[in-house]
């Protein structure tokens, strides 16, 4: 095995290295702008294996690949950070089922008492309470 | 060992191109790693800069030693423009998004510059 043999077959193995960690932080995030740079980690590792392919094949066809590549993750970056930066906080994770289930009973809950204070607030605007209804209700109709 | 035998010359650009090779391989490495462990926004961000810039000029080093043409050079070298042109604009983008959707804690800045407008 010649030195460029050796040298390719570590350089390739520490890219596909980089490229697994980079795709770990693409898992965990947190937020969607770590995901961008770990996106561009993994830009670079793409680059990079092109460029040891480049130089242990001695081929010059794949050149232009590294140059349309140094243009797209730019475009790609910029796009994440200028439009899709802002997220909510409420999106940064995905929600477990037992969350889910709380969040949409505390909203049934919310929209029935609302309910409930207008059948009331109707009641009380159709038949005005009597002197002696302690408790407001309106009395039974 | 004769010096005006060109495969000597040949023989010393493969193994400068396989160092350079590695060097930029390992750079790439240290991104990889670097963005999987360090704790915050801007320190990953630091992680990144090491394959885009100092990595991918070593790596098209080696790789314009191996090729040995001049076309291939040019455009190995229209890379690194490029690269250098758009990698500070992206990392500014992010930055400041980072910034403005509160990801990083304006207490842990030296300069701040986003903010302290109004000194």
């Amino acid at each position: 095995m010649s030195v460029m043999g050796i040298a390719a077959t570590v350089a390739t193995v520490l890219i596909a290295a980089a490229a697994v960690l980079a795709i770990v932080r693409l898992e965990r995030g947190p937020s969607m702008l770590d995901r961008t740079i770990a996106f561009d980690v993994l830009t670079s590792t793409i680059v990079g294996a092109v460029a040891v392919e480049a130089a242990w094949s001695r081929r010059t066809e794949s050149i232009p690949i590294l140059v349309v590549l140094s243009l797209v993750g730019f475009i790609g970056s910029v796009a994440i950070a200028r439009f899709a930066a802002v997220e909510p906080e409420s999106e940064r994770r995905i929600r477990t089922r037992e969350e889910v289930a709380a969040e949409n009973a505390a909203e049934i809950a919310a929209l029935e008492a609302e309910l409930e204070a207008q059948r009331r607030a109707r009641r009380r605007g159709s038949v005005p309470p009597r002197p002696d209804d302690a408790d407001g209700e309106g009395g039974a109709v | 060992m004769n010096l005006d035998d060109p495969d000597i010359w040949v023989a010393v650009a493969d193994v400068a191109a396989a160092v350079f090779l590695l060097l930029g391989a390992f750079l790439t490495f240290s991104a990889g790693v670097g963005v999987v462990r360090f704790p915050n926004l801007l320190a990953r961000m630091h992680a990144v800069t090491k394959p885009q810039v100092l990595g991918l000029i070593l790596m098209l080093v080696g790789v314009a030693l191996r090729l040995r043409s001049w076309p291939a050079v040019t455009m190995l070298a229209l890379v690194v423009v490029f690269q250098l042109l758009t990698s500070p604009v992206a990392a500014h983008m992010v930055g400041r998004a980072g910034l403005r959707t509160r990801k990083v804690s304006p207490d842990e800045l030296e300069v701040d510059d986003y903010t302290d407008k109004a000194d």
